[in-house]
């Protein structure tokens, strides 16, 4: 199983603001093997949506390299490009504005197979939106209906559909469920995972919510100001977080559950902006644990133990043991 | 601040609620027979998911019930042994913002955005109490220190604050006038859960400094867990479960609270799938006969289609509306 589908080394993305730089993603790498998710997680502004944009090429890279079964996708021309997107696509965070309001459902669906000439007749087509339909559990009744009558689990199912019509084998799910209810959250996280398995999908999932990511990541990536400070398996980085910031995210969830009772560490401040960022660990004015090394050399992600990397001065390879 | 610390005289007390939103299509029937009762120094939890009729009760409660379309159709919210529903304009005016606050979720709308935030805060201070407008500016700074925020910024408009210090701000408005009752909708559904953290630790902080009582609205069982003394489950407009804290996590009993902790995942199990809630809230306009929950339910009888179930104590005031649960 073990094979690497998605490979990321050294993503940078800049955005220029006025005579300043906004570093949105600075220097992240990261794998993803078949069948596997990575879950990307970290607070607003960190960076997580412009890493799973960038990777897709929807918005292009500053720096860096995006290998797709071996293959650099940044050297794509607009032909390969075509192709990529049909192997590799997107669901977006809100179901209410990645729809458009004019097209009935079954267009919608539609769209990417006319798009793509994927069908030479549209029985067959047709047949293939049927089929959709039932893979994500939208009523073959709903194929008439526009995106504004039904409700946001519909809406969700929607662009899940749309986003497998193509048969692709990667998916950024960026922020599937965050406008979502809870237990329609749990329905179509369920749905992600039963997908996953049937078709063998790959996934990069971006969220914030760590309960999330948890529940459907293979591995999970920490990602603070645009750098990423720890990624791990997704069970170890839960029972023993190992950078300041994964500490303080962790213990900043409410559990639900009166029976836990934890240790809470409250960060000072605010994120602090990505523009023109200082020297050192951007963490720094925010830690509970910084030394004055933190304040001018920034920490490389480190391997710790097998299968376990964080980016922090106050933790090294001999210190975890 | 009030003697009555450690006194466990109600504050608020709601009975059979109801509020209807009469539309030319059909009429919404948001809050249905709604009852609970809070003490002083209490926080209740308001749970549920989108359209339970969180916001509108907290509405009603304030008679911010746009009339029309809106109508509280029947009940009681009777608050430091007054019948709010009886006030006059005037009166309900000279209760809200001093006796009850409000906080909502959205602090990014819910500022002056052309206004310096002292000033705001000074605003609601010269509405209710008699102070002189450099009186009212000088207690305008000291509340933002309680909040936080230092004095330099008292002269900067709401677009300078990040959110989680807006709704610092907010709090500090809410609380100018030391309210007896707060009414936080959803205080920290917009920020990030660091910054969540840190309000949610600074609103238990004050509660406890200002002896305030305060009606928590969430979707958040963790918020919850973390803040408050009593919780009240609402779906489709009634409370179906409400109790303790404590029993209420440690023995759910109607299958919709069951259905919504088996949801939520948990960080602390290695559980591989969610055990969700089959089906999505129904319409609002056209309520399920019997029990509203009956077609999501695991547990639904022949019956539950037939009869509206009634609130029964299941022992230790752990209410559920549920029929599978007798006196």
């Amino acid at each position: 199983m073990a094979d690497k589908l998605l490979e990321v080394k050294n993503l940078k993305k800049y955005f220029k603001k006025g005579k300043r730089w906004l570093h949105a993603v600075d220097d992240v790498s990261f794998t993803i093997n078949r069948g596997e998710t990575l879950g990307l997680v970290g607070e607003s502004g960190c960076g997580k949506t412009t890493a799973g944009r960038v990777v897709l090429r929807l918005i292009e890279a500053t720096e860096g390299q995006v290998l797709f079964n071996g293959e650099d996708v940044m050297n794509y021309d607009k032909r390969q490009m075509k192709e990529f997107r049909k192997k590799a696509s997107i669901v977006f965070q809100d179901p209410f504005a990645s729809l458009n309001p004019r097209m009935s459902v079954s267009e919608i669906i539609a769209e990417p197979l006319i798009i793509n000439k994927t069908f030479s007749n549209s029985a067959d087509r047709y047949a293939r939106v049927l089929e959709l339909m039932d893979t994500v559990g939208l009523a073959h009744q709903l194929e008439n209906t526009y995106p504004h009558e039904l409700d946001g689990g519909r809406r969700q199912r929607i662009g899940v559909a749309r986003a497998l019509a193509l048969k692709p084998s990667f998916i950024v799910m960026d922020e599937p469920v965050s406008a979502l209810d809870v237990s329609i959250q749990a329905q179509i996280l369920n749905l992600m995972d039963e997908l996953q398995n049937e078709l063998d999908l790959t996934y990069l999932f971006v969220s914030h919510d760590l309960s999330v990511i948890k529940h459907v990541s293979t591995n999970i990536a920490v990602m603070y100001l645009g750098k990423m400070v720890e990624l791990s398996d997704y069970s170890s980085i839960f029972k023993d977080p190992l950078h300041p910031y994964t500490k303080a995210l962790l213990s900043a969830i409410p559990i639900p559950s009166v029976e836990i009772k934890r240790e809470r560490i409250i960060l000072e401040g605010d994120v602090p902006s990505p523009i023109n960022p200082p020297p050192g660990c951007r963490f720094y004015g925010r830690c509970y644990m910084r030394q004055d090394i933190c304040k001018d050399k920034d920490p490389e992600l480190l391997e710790i133990s097998p299968g376990r990397h964080c980016a922090c001065h106050m933790v090294t390879p001999n210190a975890a043991g | 601040m009030s003697e009555n610390t450690g006194n466990k005289e109600t504050l608020l007390n709601i009975s059979d609620l109801s509020i209807h939103f009469l539309l030319e299509n059909g009429t919404v029937r948001a809050v249905n027979d709604l009852s609970f009762s809070l003490n002083a120094g209490e926080t209740i939890g308001l749970v549920g998911e989108t359209g339970a009729g969180k916001t509108t009760t907290a509405l009603g409660i304030m008679q911010l019930v746009q009339t029309p379309p809106g109508l509280i159709v029947s009940g009681k919210v009777e608050f430091e042994g007054r019948n709010l529903l009886d006030l006059s304009d005037a009166e309900m005016r000279s209760v809200r913002g001093d006796k009850i606050a409000m906080i909502f979720q959205d602090p990014m709308t819910s500022l002056n955005p052309v206004m310096p935030v002292r000033d705001q805060i000074a605003e609601v201070l010269l509405l209710h109490q008699n102070l002189s407008s450099a009186e009212a500016m000088e207690k305008s700074v000291e509340m933002l220190d309680k909040v936080g925020i230092r004095k330099e910024r008292a002269n900067e408009y709401p677009h300078q604050f990040s959110g989680g210090m807006k709704q610092r701000v907010v709090i500090a408005i809410a609380l100018a006038c030391n309210p007896s009752l707060l009414i936080a909708d959803e205080p920290t559904t917009a920020l990030d859960v660091t910054i969540q953290a840190q309000v949610l630790e600074l609103m238990k902080n004050l509660k406890t400094e200002f002896d305030t009582s305060m009606i928590m609205i969430t979707h958040d069982l963790g918020i919850v867990a973390e803040i408050c003394d009593k919780v009240a489950i609402m779906y489709a407009g009634s409370v179906v479960e409400y109790a303790d804290k404590m029993d209420l996590f440690k023995s759910p009993k109607h299958p919709y609270t069951i259905g919504l902790f088996g949801s939520i995942p948990d960080i602390y199990s290695d559980a591989e799938t969610l055990s969700p809630i089959k089906g999505l809230m129904p319409d609002p306009m056209n309520l399920p006969t019997g029990c509203p929950f009956h077609p999501r339910c695991d547990k639904a009888m022949p019956e539950c289609s037939k009869v509206v179930p009634k609130s029964v104590d299941t022992g230790d005031s752990h209410f559920v509306r549920c029929l599978l649960y007798k006196d």
